[in-house]
């Protein structure tokens, strides 16, 4: 049974905040949530479903009685950041299943409040079955993408210049977007002369770290006509993890490979349709890797894909992260998918800011790589139109 | 240039109760990788059961030890000193994660070919197993 159709995003609601040393983790949580319902034009009663990652504190259970939820329907399906992106997809199974009508997805979370980094090594976390061989050596979010970016780098001749444009491009958005982290706009040679941080990865190759959060509404199709907001349909979605494979590893692609084609076969749409493309970045090579494995340019060719522009609202081919993306805007509690789906969705009822406004944007996807790309990650993608 | 690697305290593993063999292993200066009698498909990190297969058939086989880096990035915001993580493929054909150590970091590049060495975790106060890495080797 495909989703296509099935459900529509009523509300969504990115929180104004990048510091919030004044709220918990379930507050920034429940902020969100009355944002995105009331955006939709929605009460908490209407709520029948709920769905979060791992950012929710104590999980499903907590959150549902914080929140004051009755639902009938819960789903926390944990892959990293492109987690929210696969909730919108289980949130449509679940509405043409019959399962809820109205669902809830919530994220968010303060990691400069408590002080935490992508730097620092990962946490050792008991029981889990790679960790005795991994943690010794070090692995980090940084270290692990920048041997991706080596290895594109190595095999497809892949430059730091190109890279550098994927952070030249969020910059440009990001001057229009005033809850931006960062809003200087920024230049291939700022980005090679920031601080190297793991080889080939420099400081301005890595996304932001911020507090904050997001939410989303998503309903079926009798109650979105109802409501007073575009009609933002979910046509297809996809997606697949990877990891190292006992070892039979391949670090040249994304598993957006297979998420993509799945999104794209039950959409009916090509990468040629689509006008806007949220798009994690993670890191610059993360945005270059996705746009290869979706089928936005040959594989190997995203580098020169990406520069010159051509990732920027009015003068390239193909406008991403209009709100300046994790690189500029926002990356809340370092998880980058929530953000993604939000600024498509404004992109799509055409209330994303005039300056980076996508002209008749009626398809738009996005994608997110959650987890380490140098380990083991899962690819999400979503696709939306506007009817 | 030239950043000489500097010797780093490595996180103490948890020692889970199937890999006894492998860290007994390391301590006498072998890599242990596990093999598959059904299947016959080399796997790590080592599995009870084979991830190719699910044959409980999972034979520990002493690696030759040697590789080449299959990719590499060398941490250079890292307190107290830089290091080097990557991925090696094994002669045998898996790729493990690891640092390559006891070398110039600016002189490590893709398809290195490298030889096993053991660094011990933890440190004097509270020692832990040791852990294979990699060092580059001529030819």
């Amino acid at each position: 049974m495909s989703i296509e159709g099935k459900a529509y995003i009523a509300g969504a609601f990115e929180h104004p905040k990048r510091l919030v040393e004044d709220k918990s983790v379930a507050a920034i949580h429940a902020e969100c949530a009355k944002g995105a319902l009331e955006d939709a034009g929605l009460t908490l009663q209407d709520v029948d479903g709920y769905f979060c990652a791992g950012d929710a504190p104590g999980g499903a259970l907590s959150m549902v009685d914080y929140l004051g939820l009755n639902v009938r329907h819960v789903d926390s399906t944990e892959t990293g950041g492109s987690s929210y992106i696969a909730h919108v997809s289980h949130a449509a199974q679940a509405i043409t299943a019959g399962k809820c009508n109205v669902a809830l997805i919530t994220m968010g979370g303060r990691p400069r409040a408590e002080g935490k980094s992508g730097v620092k090594p990962k946490k050792f976390t008991p029981n889990v079955p790679e960790v005795p061989f991994e943690i010794p050596y070090g692995p980090t979010a940084v270290n692990e993408y920048a041997m991706a970016a080596s290895l594109h780098m190595h095999k497809y001749g892949t430059t730091s210049e190109q890279l550098a444009w994927v952070k030249v491009a969020a910059s440009h958005h990001a001057q229009y977007n005033p809850n931006a982290r960062l809003k200087d706009l920024v230049t291939v040679e700022d980005v090679l002369h920031s601080p190297m941080i793991a080889d080939p990865l420099h400081l301005m190759d890595c996304c932001v770290v911020s507090d904050g959060g997001g939410a989303l509404v998503v309903v079926n199709q009798e109650i979105a006509r109802g409501l007073k907001r575009p009609l933002i349909k979910v046509i297809g979605a996809g997606e697949s993890p990877k990891g190292p494979m006992g070892g039979n590893m391949d670090m040249t692609y994304t598993a957006a490979v297979h998420s993509g084609k799945a999104a794209f076969e039950e959409a009916g749409v090509n990468p040629a349709e689509i006008k806007y493309a949220g798009i994690y970045d993670s890191f610059t090579i993360t945005v270059i890797m996705q746009l290869e494995d979706l089928g936005f340019c040959k594989k190997g060719e995203g580098g020169k894909f990406v520069a010159d522009g051509n990732l920027i609202a009015g003068i390239g081919n193909l406008p991403i992260n209009t709100d300046g993306g994790g690189l500029n805007n926002n990356h809340p509690t370092s998880r980058g998918g929530m953000t993604k789906l939000i600024e498509a969705v404004r992109q799509l009822r055409e209330e994303a800011h005039p300056e980076v406004q996508v002209k008749d944007c009626d398809i738009a996807l996005v994608n997110g790589i959650g987890g380490g790309l140098g380990s083991r990650h899962c690819s999400a993608t979503l696709i939306m139109e506007r009817v | 240039m030239e950043t000489p690697q500097q010797e780093r305290k490595m996180a103490i593993p948890e020692v889970h109760p199937e890999h006894k063999e492998y860290w007994d292993a390391t301590a006498e200066g072998k890599l242990l990788v596990k093999q598959c009698e059904s299947c016959g498909e080399y796997h790590y990190y080592p599995r009870v059961l084979c991830p190719f297969c699910m044959s409980d058939k999972t034979k520990w086989k002493e690696a030759k030890g040697t590789g080449n880096i299959y990719t590499f990035s060398v941490m250079r915001r890292a307190k107290p000193a830089p290091y080097a993580i990557a991925y090696v493929t094994l002669d045998e054909g898996p790729k493990m994660m690891t640092n390559i150590v006891d070398f110039d970091l600016d002189r490590i590049h893709m398809n290195q070919k490298v030889k096993v060495v053991f660094k011990q975790s933890g440190d004097q106060d509270n020692p832990g197993p040791f852990i294979p890495c990699f060092t580059p080797v001529k030819g």
